[in-house]
């Protein structure tokens, strides 16, 4: 259908990449949290959907931060409620 | 005491019938209150067990007093079931997706499955809508043809078919819908998102109406002796009468007719006793046609229960008045008159340590005679909680009374916290701790450095007073909200308070170019300030005396220290700076203490832009800003008042020359324009890229006016020197531009309506004063005038048009602006940064991995970084870093 557009290529767009469960693990030990009370992002996502993420996954979004340079985000993908 | 508990879940749901009636405690059958000797009638609507609210009764249910009981709700079996305004979408939705005639979902249990998914699922959780079904079709249950239900506000529903061709609409009456909806299984009912346990829809019906308690609408008693009733109480009323009357009409089998009439009335009288300002409903009024506050009304918007009344409340321990300015109080300091601190009190708990102190505060009592007179104490109270007024009747009674266990509510005294606030509180600086300086006269007192966080000024403005009540409010209140601690501005990173006005115009007069004073000169300047010895003097006079340069002066209040290079804001960003060699001494240089070169003025000393107090919080701390601030502005003060500084119409004066030359300008300009008029009306014109030709006209224009205002500036500001006090404050930045200047001196220039010439009014002109389509200048509100020559009768219009734009710009951002904070302060409230760096929300969700990604608290930073990179630089090496 169409041309097909990489969005993980466009300028904007930040690295994302899914953690492992060790990775998960360790950074749930780190911040005292459990996986529920991790910001959350859709599985629809198109840059989720680009890595082949799937609800339940960690990924981590790594972007240019004015303030730090780099800043490390960490999400969880959930499945889009309709409506 | 119970211990606290956890709320696991708030389930929200219908009342039934059945429920209703069990929580009542009273059936309520007459529409009276009270009967002639001012007693409840029995089942009236101020019936006894509904809870009593005249003192000294009891009430019959819970056999308590008026303000202990909490009030029991009765309630009226109506004649025939009426719709619950509030619940009318959810009928119609339930109507138009049920069977007419078994009430049963109009999907196949397939389609529901379609759409709800798998029923043990994890993901399951969709809900059919409305959408779902298809319009008019037949029921797949029983084969019933569905008609296309109409909804008309504010209660109505219709079924609409077709006979011999014409639409014709069958009214449903309550009864009918509620036969209907009766019949809708639990199952279904669960597909569209109904939780038949809590909410059956039946019960959106209501066939009993619960009567509040009478504690939720007491009845006053005005002054006259009359009882007046609250307006639910009134609603109630007319519910009761028409639903009596209804009953009898129905006893007595009245005409289907009068039946009909009668419904429709009770409907009414409940829609609006729910909800008075339904669409399509006219508002139920007072005698005095005042609309009723019924239920709804209660509870919505910025008065209502939540917003008014649960978030928000009006407080005690807190004073508002006029406030006006003192420069001679420290910035973290504030004013407050005598009358007012003589009645707002503190309570002090009473100490083996502290009993004699308190029994003297006692013994002084409740009045204090001046501003120097120790302070007393209004209220003692006993350890059980008793309160005692203090009077001169029982000063030394209670004096000898007090122990520790007791509390003594004193007076305010000098040196207190306490918090000061104006509204809009649009940041935190909106409210900050100052200590109290008692005073005389009736306004609070402030130091006008710290209008700018306030955003006061002394127009009329009022500002709020709170006094914190326990050890720990004090003690947060000095660390976390004093003024100290908040000149740096969280949003910036850089101060916040600082000098305004004339403290900028007074340090520039001071600091620019070099001057001497003589010795009694210094010390007129420097009297204020917390020095001990005057420096060594620059050099001496032709008789001998000692002088000192007006750079020395202003160096006694500069840390011991402190190494500056910077531009003020006079410079003029000539393409090569001269540096220490400025003509007009903008380049300021500061060497261990001592101001070398430069003139002090807004980037120095200035509110939201003060270097110098910058680099002083940075590398001395707040106390010492504090300090510095309170000492510049007092020397900037002296700075002014040694020359004196006023503005005056004839300031504005320019010689006939410029008055020449300015004339030759707007002539020039005025011509330029009809010129390029002309060639644009003989075709000449050559449009630019994507611009249509009237376009380009009209940005030609505009160029050539603009350039030609400008002119007049440039001649205006020729002949204003230094010597003119206007031009002291736009250079200084103390208030005002050049701009201003011109349009005082020069010419007013173009008036514009959003950024265009203005094109209203009337057909092909803005004013009759001018030809049609008249493109000139002079037309379309160009004014060649100054505030000073005063402006001709179409130009003051003109000037009106373009004035008005501008107020009603502000009005429009203001109160968007505000909804926009509104909302962002509800979103992002109780966020929190947690020990560790995250920002969470209270449940410990992450919103943010670390504050702001670098950790750092911007009101803790240099201009948003965490490190002041060049301020050190400079310090070490006292020279300028690029």
């Amino acid at each position: 259908m169409g041309t097909s557009l990489d969005v993980l290529s466009h300028e904007m767009v930040p690295d994302h990449q899914i953690m492992d469960g060790e990775e998960v693990t360790n950074l749930l030990a780190t911040y005292h949290i459990s996986l529920e009370q991790l910001p959350k992002m859709y599985h629809d996502d198109p840059a989720v959907k680009a890595i082949g993420g799937d609800v339940g996954n960690v990924i981590r979004i790594t972007r240019d931060s004015r303030t730090a340079g780099r800043a490390e985000a960490y999400r969880l993908v959930v499945k889009r409620p309709k409506k | 005491m119970t211990s606290p508990k956890r709320v696991g879940r708030i389930e929200f749901g219908l009342f039934s019938p059945k429920e209703i009636r069990k929580m009542s405690v009273r059936k309520i059958i007459w529409a009276d209150t009270y009967d002639d000797d001012g007693f409840p009638y029995p089942q009236g609507l101020m019936d006894l067990n509904l809870g009593v609210i005249d003192p000294g009764l009891r009430c019959k249910t819970c056999d308590q007093k008026a303000a202990d009981c909490p009030g029991h709700f009765g309630h009226i079996e109506l004649a025939k079931p009426v719709i619950h305004v509030g619940y009318t979408r959810l009928i119609r939705k339930l109507l138009r997706v049920s069977c007419r005639s078994c009430s049963r979902l109009l999907m196949t249990a397939e389609e529901v499955e379609k759409i709800i998914g798998p029923e043990d699922s994890e993901l399951a959780g969709e809900l059919v809508s409305e959408k779902d079904i298809k319009k008019e079709r037949v029921c797949p249950h029983c084969g019933e043809q569905q008609l296309k239900i109409n909804f008309e506000k504010p209660t109505t529903f219709s079924e609409v078919f077709v006979e011999d061709g014409r639409k014709v609409e069958h009214k449903l009456t309550p009864a009918d819908i509620r036969a209907r909806l009766e019949k809708i299984p639990d199952d279904d009912l669960r597909a569209l998102g109904v939780n038949p346990d809590v909410a059956r829809p039946e019960w959106t019906i209501l066939t009993v109406l619960p009567v509040p308690p009478v504690t939720m609408r007491p009845s006053i008693i005005l002054e006259n002796g009359q009882r007046s009733e609250d307006d639910l109480t009134h609603k109630l009323v007319d519910i009761i009468r028409i639903n009596q009357r209804f009953k009898e009409n129905q006893d007595a089998g009245a005409p289907q007719l009068i039946i009909e009439d009668l419904w429709e009335l009770l409907q009414y009288h409940v829609t609006t006793y729910l909800d008075n300002e339904v669409a399509g409903c006219p508002p139920a009024r007072h005698r005095s046609g005042r609309p009723l506050k019924t239920l709804s009304q209660r509870l919505k918007g910025k008065e209502g229960r939540f917003r008014g009344s649960l978030s928000g409340k009006r407080v005690n321990f807190s004073a508002r008045t006029v406030i006006s300015p003192d420069p001679n109080l420290s910035i973290g300091e504030v004013g407050i008159p005598l009358a007012i601190t003589n009645e707002m009190t503190l309570p002090i708990r009473v100490t083996p340590f502290n009993i004699d102190e308190l029994r003297q505060y006692v013994l002084n009592g409740p009045e204090r005679p001046t501003i120097k007179s120790p302070c007393g104490a209004n209220y003692a109270i006993r350890p059980d909680n008793r309160r005692m007024r203090l009077s001169d009747a029982n000063l030394e009674t209670v004096a000898e009374m007090i122990e520790p266990g007791w509390t003594v509510e004193r007076q305010l005294k000098a040196n207190d916290i306490v918090l000061f606030n104006r509204q809009p509180s649009l940041h935190r600086m909106s409210i900050m701790a100052h200590r109290v300086v008692v005073m005389d006269g009736k306004t609070f007192r402030l130091n006008p450095a710290v209008c700018p966080p306030y955003n006061a000024d002394f127009d009329g403005d009022e500002m709020n007073l709170h006094i914190p009540q326990t050890e720990e409010a004090r003690a947060e209140a000095e660390i976390l909200v004093s003024v100290q601690s908040n000149i740096l501005s969280p949003r910036t990173g850089g101060p916040i308070i600082g000098g305004i006005h004339d403290h900028i115009s007074g340090i520039f007069l001071l600091t620019h170019t070099v001057r001497h004073f003589s010795k009694e000169e210094t010390l007129y300047l420097t009297q204020h300030l917390p020095i001990e010895h005057l420096p060594e003097p620059d050099r001496l006079d032709d008789d001998g005396k000692p002088l000192w340069t007006n750079k020395q002066v202003f160096s006694l209040v500069l840390p011991d220290d402190l190494n500056m290079l910077f531009q003020a804001s006079s410079c003029q960003n000539c393409e090569t700076c001269k540096r220490e060699m400025c003509e007009n001494d903008a380049f300021v240089r500061v060497v261990n203490g001592n101001l070398i070169t430069g003139t002090i003025d807004k980037k120095g000393i200035g509110a939201f832009d003060g270097q110098i107090l910058h680099r002083i919080i940075r590398q001395h701390g707040m106390k010492r800003a504090a300090r510095f601030i309170d000492d510049v502005t007092k020397l900037s003060i002296r700075g002014i008042m040694l020359e004196g500084f006023s503005f005056g119409i004839d300031d504005e004066d320019l010689t006939k020359t410029e008055y020449g030359q300015i004339d030759e300008v707007l002539n020039g300009a005025l011509s330029d324009v009809e010129r390029r008029i002309k060639i644009y009306n003989e075709g000449q014109l050559e449009p630019m890229p994507g611009r249509t030709l009237e376009e380009t006209l009209e940005m030609q224009i505009m160029q050539v006016l603009g350039k030609a205002r400008d002119r007049t500036g440039e001649i205006a500001g020729r002949h204003l020197g230094m010597d003119n006090s206007a031009v002291v404050m736009a250079v200084s930045g103390a208030r005002g531009s050049m701009l201003n200047l011109t349009q005082m001196a020069g010419c007013l220039g173009q008036q514009s309506v959003r950024g265009e010439r203005i094109m209203r009014g009337y057909e092909d002109r803005t004013l009759p004063h001018f030809r049609r389509n008249e493109r000139g200048a002079e037309a379309h509100g160009f004014i060649t005038n100054s505030y000073k020559s005063g402006l001709s009768p179409t130009e003051f219009f003109f000037h009106a048009i373009g004035g008005r734009e501008g107020l009603v710009d502000t009005a429009v951002r203001t109160s968007q602006s505000g909804y926009l904070q509104r909302r962002m302060i509800n979103a992002l409230q109780d966020l929190k940064v947690a020990y560790d760096g995250t920002v969470r929300t209270t449940g410990g969700r992450i919103i943010q991995f670390c504050y702001g990604e670098d950790g750092t608290d911007p009101g803790k930073s240099s201009y948003g970084s965490p490190v002041d990179v060049k301020g050190i630089i400079e310090s070490v090496l006292k020279q300028e870093v690029k």
